[in-house]
């Protein structure tokens, strides 16, 4: 076996996103506590919780708006946590927060500013696949993102995330907002990009979201109550405590 | 894109013809030239405000860094002119680097703290104890190097060569990042965008175009003083005149400037308290029915405008 051959084989084991012991919260205020996840290749992994729970605060960290007090994040194997947003960006992680769009662009600058890293040919052929996927946004293309529905918005922004080719998509509450048609729709979004080989991680309040979970995570009060398959979570009470507070 | 590299070289190839007729057909050459000044000065801003909101009200203390950039080079360290303007711009973005913390701050608080800034360069050039450098508060003479025609078609050029700044910065990819980064810096960010890179590069270069006009308008002139180059009247000119055409196009400061600029030599030398009447109701028109500019109405009925 060749060096290559090696190096390869050990880039397939490693996760591609592996985080533990991590520690962080705002200014003095610790939010999470020693919290460890991992996402393999081609897995979609959903982190449930309730309000308050810390999923934002866990995708925020994980992307580089707040900083690790403790522990540790690698992406494909290369610590990352002590690197800016860019930087992580340009690894190959997308980001999809709440809002996704910026809406004073138009739905082809949003797009573009999503390919941002992207060479302009890439950029293009991107956006053409985008385009293929998201029909309606070619139509209005010209159009501000301000002038779209929320459900149209969602979809832009899961196209803008779409649109850096990125290994892992991050995404927070991808459903906020949105009636259950959309969120189907946004499901089915996220499946069909799965099958194209693209990870995903999503932090969610919809259980609705378990239909595709290849593993879940449960999130209580800073700490990680629960991980494992769906089915294992059928037969766990995580699911109570962390919405409920109800403890078994 | 075709059609707006058509309008961006008409833009260019007028705004030439204009400047270039200019001194033929008025017989004061220094009213086109600060004409030009302000509009230069006016896109600088332009490049700030409109592509990220920052509103400098010490614009100012970059012109006036540039035109003491360009003495000091000529007086102290003999340079040729052209040098020294290139030079004198330069100074400004030395002030433009160390100043770029205020960057952290948005709002009014970047604009107070740009104003305070400026006059802190004010009075640290016009110090009694500066004067081996700056001359202190006695002024300036380069009238070794007074060279008014050669200086003003300097400026046009610099007028150009910012016009065509502006005109790359808003059909760039880099322009719209800007873009993205004033409306939402963290949405910005999560696309990969280095706000804080971004943000720096278009401070420095909209201090290089306040420092290069500073430069030539020191040479134009040849004489004075830190009163005139550092008074806070260019910042507000300046400012207005983008935000009356409309900030983050390329037509809005020049049409902001040849009105407004143009309304003030009509009448604002002649009969100054109608020019104050006439200017100030024409701001509160403006704020109040037109918050983007002139253009703005352009734009409203669908009309691209560059």
């Amino acid at each position: 076996m060749t060096g290559t051959d090696q190096q390869a084989q050990v880039k397939n084991t490693v996760s591609l996103l592996d985080v533990s012991g991590v520690k962080t919260g705002y200014d003095d205020l610790q939010i999470l506590w020693d919290l460890s996840i991992n996402v393999q290749r081609g897995e979609r992994v959903i982190v449930l919780g309730a309000n308050g729970a810390g999923k934002t605060t866990l995708l925020k960290t994980l992307v580089g708006l707040l900083p690790v007090w403790e522990g540790a994040i690698h992406l494909n194997g290369e610590p990352v946590q002590t690197l800016r947003i860019d930087k992580r960006i340009s690894r190959g992680i997308s980001y999809l927060s709440e809002v996704g769009v910026v809406a004073g662009l138009t739905i082809e600058e949003n797009l573009r500013i999503g390919g941002y890293h992207l060479a302009s040919g890439a950029a293009r052929s991107q956006m053409a696949v985008m385009y293929d996927s998201f029909p309606d946004l070619k139509v209005r293309r010209r159009e501000t993102a301000s002038s779209l529905s929320g459900g149209q918005r969602k979809m832009l922004a899961v196209a803008k995330a779409l649109m850096s080719r990125p290994r892992l998509v991050i995404m927070d509450e991808p459903s906020a907002g949105l009636s259950p048609l959309f969120v189907t729709e946004v499901i089915s979004m996220v499946n069909r990009f799965h099958d194209d080989g693209i990870s995903f991680l999503i932090a969610e309040q919809n259980v609705k979201f378990l239909e595709i979970a290849d593993r879940v995570y449960v999130l209580d009060a800073g700490r990680m109550i629960f991980t494992g398959t769906v089915e294992e979570l059928h037969r766990n009470d995580a699911l109570e405590r962390a919405y409920f507070g109800v403890y078994g | 894109m075709r059609r707006n590299k058509l309008s961006n070289a008409i833009i260019l190839v007028v705004l030439a013809v204009l400047f270039i007729l200019a001194p033929l057909l008025y017989p004061n050459q220094s009213v086109p030239f600060q004409m030009m000044a302000f509009m230069t000065l006016a896109q600088g801003v332009n490049l700030l405000y409109g592509f990220t909101g920052y509103l400098p009200f010490g614009y100012v203390g970059f012109f006036g860094s540039g035109a003491y950039g360009v003495s000091i080079l000529v007086l102290l360290l003999h340079w040729s002119v052209i040098p020294a303007v290139i030079g004198g711009g330069l100074f400004a973005v030395v002030v433009a680097l160390l100043l770029s913390p205020l960057l952290r701050l948005s709002g009014a608080y970047f604009s107070i703290g740009s104003l305070a800034a400026s006059e802190i360069v004010y009075y640290v050039v016009s110090n009694p104890n500066m004067q081996n450098i700056t001359q202190g508060p006695y002024g300036v003479n380069l009238a070794g190097i007074y060279d008014p025609n050669t200086s003003y078609y300097a400026m046009l050029v610099i007028l150009l060569i910012f016009t065509a700044v502006v005109m790359y910065v808003k059909n760039s990819t880099f322009g719209m990042s800007l873009l993205a980064i004033k409306e939402d810096p963290v949405s910005a960010a999560m696309a990969g965008i280095n706000v804080v890179r971004r943000r720096v590069a278009i401070w420095l270069a909209s201090a290089f175009a306040a420092g290069l006009v500073g430069a030539v308008y020191g040479w134009y002139v040849s004489v004075f003083y830190p009163s005139s180059v550092f008074d806070l009247t260019i910042s507000i000119f300046a400012i207005v005149f983008t935000l009356f055409g409309g900030g983050g196009t390329v037509l809005g400061p020049i049409v902001g400037t040849i009105v407004l600029y143009g309304l003030y030599n009509t009448i604002g030398v002649s009969s100054p308290q109608y020019f104050q009447l006439i200017y100030g109701l024409l701001i509160v028109v403006l704020v109040m029915f037109l918050p983007q500019g002139l253009t703005s109405l352009l734009k409203r009925r669908g009309i691209n405008v560059p």
